[in-house]
């Protein structure tokens, strides 16, 4: 994964590298800094150009954290981020400014994500405004085509988000992510949110701009048939690691982490027959405290192949024959 | 892979049966009708789904079963809910205080604001135990341990005496089939109970109810979106559009050959953990309708590819598709297609 090469095809548009991501606790009379929230805890992957990464895992397993440190939106506490070639953690506030336009968002919450008091136009409008991409009967074009992409009627402009329903408002803050022209977006849970037929329009949406406009996601969602559905290749984190790469293609048939092959128990299939055929396996308790991660292997309180070894040494993410990255000691 | 699922010919005794309910909310924008002459049952021991998208009535259709639907805005307009015979939207207040609760039981959604923040969890369990089964206090108190124990909360004696914050969101939950459990209903009524969970949490709480049916011999009715969790843990199921049952049969049936255009629209537009991979889903066109202005005719045609001349005037009526099997749709069954 570290090769070195000049060639801007085969470089990853997007490296991570051993990104770490505390957040202070203060607490008493002084406010001084007791402990850490561990919320990414040194995770590496890179993502290829056009190719769609999937980030999947429980609530506080750091998958929003990791997109938010990647965007340079929460700075990391360490590690790298280079996007295209270039770190950002170096950047200045203006460089920063300016690679962003190629590196944009996408929010869970239709909701709340959309300013209230702004006509549906100028959201979308607001990053050529930011960054000075067009103006005049330009501007107006622009969106225009930009609402025709995202399948909305251009003429709804200047309506106000209550106007919409949840389906559209996730239109809308599409439509708002691409205005920059850019060539990578996290999606950060973009379709859990919404009801399961709207969900599917809502996803077939992604995969068609994904063909079309050549974009490169960083796929964050807590559902993993969803996130296997429109990834490339799947990276499943726990307590602010990721335990396990893999193709998407054989998630669910060559999973080798006992983290992922107890989630895809989990998850039922929606078809009784089939479901019966799945082998269960019932995780005991819950996922720790990221503030005072276990040692270890920080899964070694849930699961069912644990020693004394994993008590004891965390163990790497190394690759394997079948192509996926995993880390366990007992793989 | 031993599956809890009882077959479906046998005749046991019908616990709940649901005729033609209808519940209205009065809103500045008209009147919403949320049930639209809703039917389904429910037997003994039996675990039955209602899946639907939200705004399809399967939370209200639940509520006012318990007759818990807020008036004003909202109203049981008509219809039966038969509970053994006995048809709750007619008993007095005090009847249906005295089956709230004791006879049948409600897990809501969300435990987080379920629970109340500032008695202890004991407490809580003590007050049904108390107002319905006549327990003293001690003997309350002990067996609310019982019953914590029941769930899977470890070290239930001294966790009684916490407070619901103390408790994580998955222990809540526990809490609330806990509470649901204390009188030992005739039917617990499960609405989204595990929605707010992580999927290894949802597993172990899904896993938990049906032992504890299975052990109790109590009839679930589970109110869901989600398809995989009725595949899963569900008899039969009944699929909900626009107020009412669009289709109702045994799980395994429904999944493997549906009958309505919505169900077959429905099922193709999840993903699947064992389906293709970057692969467009076959979506439904179009939004759920306005409870407000309800079309004349059947609810989904206008999102249905289906969809016939007659379909905009007339509303079609449950029809025999298969044993146990119904559906309410018109067009020829020869012709339907997945």
């Amino acid at each position: 994964m570290n090769v070195a090469t000049d060639n801007k095809e085969a470089r990853p548009l997007l490296e991570v590298r051993d990104l770490k991501k505390y957040f202070p606790i203060h607490a008493g009379f002084m406010q001084r800094k007791v402990a850490d929230v561990k919320a990414v805890d040194g995770i590496s992957f890179s993502i290829k150009r056009g190719e769609t990464f999937g980030l999947v895992g429980e609530s506080g397993c750091g998958k929003s954290t990791t997109g938010r440190a990647v965007l340079q939106l929460q700075k990391p506490t360490s590690g790298n981020v280079r996007f295209d070639g270039q770190d950002l953690a170096g950047m200045s506030p203006s460089q920063l400014r300016s690679v962003r336009k190629h590196m944009q968002l996408i929010f869970q919450d239709p909701y709340a994500s959309l300013d209230p008091r702004m006509p549906v136009g100028d959201i979308v409008g607001e990053p050529l405004v930011v960054h000075g991409l067009a103006k005049g009967s330009e501007y107006k074009e622009r969106i225009a085509n930009l609402f025709a992409m995202v399948e909305l009627d251009p003429a709804m402009t200047e309506r106000y988000p209550h106007e919409f329903s949840g389906g559209q408002r996730q239109r809308v803050g599409i439509a708002r992510a691409l205005a920059s022209e850019p060539s990578f977006i996290v999606c950060d849970e973009p379709i859990s949110a919404l009801d399961v037929s709207v969900a599917a329009q809502i996803t077939n949406l992604f995969i068609r701009l994904r063909n079309e406009l050549n974009l490169t996601y960083l796929f964050i969602a807590h559902d993993l048939s969803v996130v296997r559905n429109v990834s490339d290749r799947i990276a499943v984190m726990y307590l602010g690691r990721v335990v396990e790469i893999i193709e998407s293609e054989l998630l669910n048939v060559h999973a080798l982490h006992p983290y992922t092959k107890s989630l895809l128990s989990a998850v039922p299939v929606p078809d009784p027959v089939a479901d019966r055929k799945r082998e269960r396996i019932l995780l005991k308790g819950e996922v720790p405290s990221p503030v005072n991660p276990p040692s270890g292997c920080t899964f070694h309180t849930r699961c069912p192949m644990a020693t004394d070894l994993c008590r004891n040494k965390p163990p790497e993410l190394k690759p394997h024959a079948s192509g996926q990255w995993v880390s366990c000691h007992h793989v | 892979m031993p599956s809890n699922k009882v077959p479906s010919e046998d005749r046991r005794e019908t616990v709940l049966e649901v005729k033609d309910l209808r519940t209205s909310f009065r809103t500045s924008t008209g009147i919403i009708k949320a049930v639209n002459g809703l039917s389904y049952d429910v037997k003994t021991s039996e675990c039955v789904g209602i899946v639907g998208e939200s705004g399809c009535g399967k939370s209200a259709g639940a509520m006012s079963i318990l007759r818990l639907i807020p008036h004003p805005p909202g109203l049981i307009e008509g219809g039966e809910v038969l509970f053994f015979g006995e048809d709750l939207l007619k008993v007095t207040e005090k009847r249906m205080r005295n089956i709230r609760g004791n006879r049948i039981a409600m897990i809501f959604q969300d435990a987080t604001t379920s629970l109340n923040p500032v008695l202890t969890v004991g407490l809580q369990l003590s007050e049904s135990l108390e107002a319905h089964q006549g327990f003293s206090r001690s003997e309350a108190q002990q067996e609310s341990a019982r019953l914590l124990g029941l769930v899977g909360i470890p070290d239930a004696s001294k966790r009684i005496e916490d407070y619901p914050h103390q408790f994580s969101g998955g222990m809540q939950q526990r809490i609330m089939i806990a509470m649901a459990l204390a009188c030992t209903p005739d039917l617990i009524i499960a609405d989204e109970p595990t929605t707010a969970l992580d999927v290894t949490v949802q597993a172990q709480v899904l896993e938990l109810l049906q032992e504890l049916r299975a052990e109790l011999n109590m009839a679930v009715l589970i109110i869901t979106h989600n398809l995989g969790v009725v595949a899963r843990y569900v008899d039969r199921v009944n699929v909900m559009y626009a107020g009412s049952v669009v289709e109702t049969g045994p799980t395994d049936q429904i999944y493997a050959s549906p009958k309505h255009p919505y169900t077959i629209g429905l099922l193709a537009s999840v993903p699947r953990l064992d389906g293709p991979t970057r692969e467009n889903l076959r979506a439904i066109d179009g939004l759920p309708p306005d409870l407000a202005q309800l079309p004349e005719g059947c609810a989904f045609a206008a999102r249905c590819a289906y969809a016939m001349e007659r379909c905009s005037s007339e509303k079609p009526t449950m029809e025999k598709v298969g044993p146990e099997h119904f559906r309410a749709c018109f067009y020829d069954l020869e012709k339907l297609s997945r």
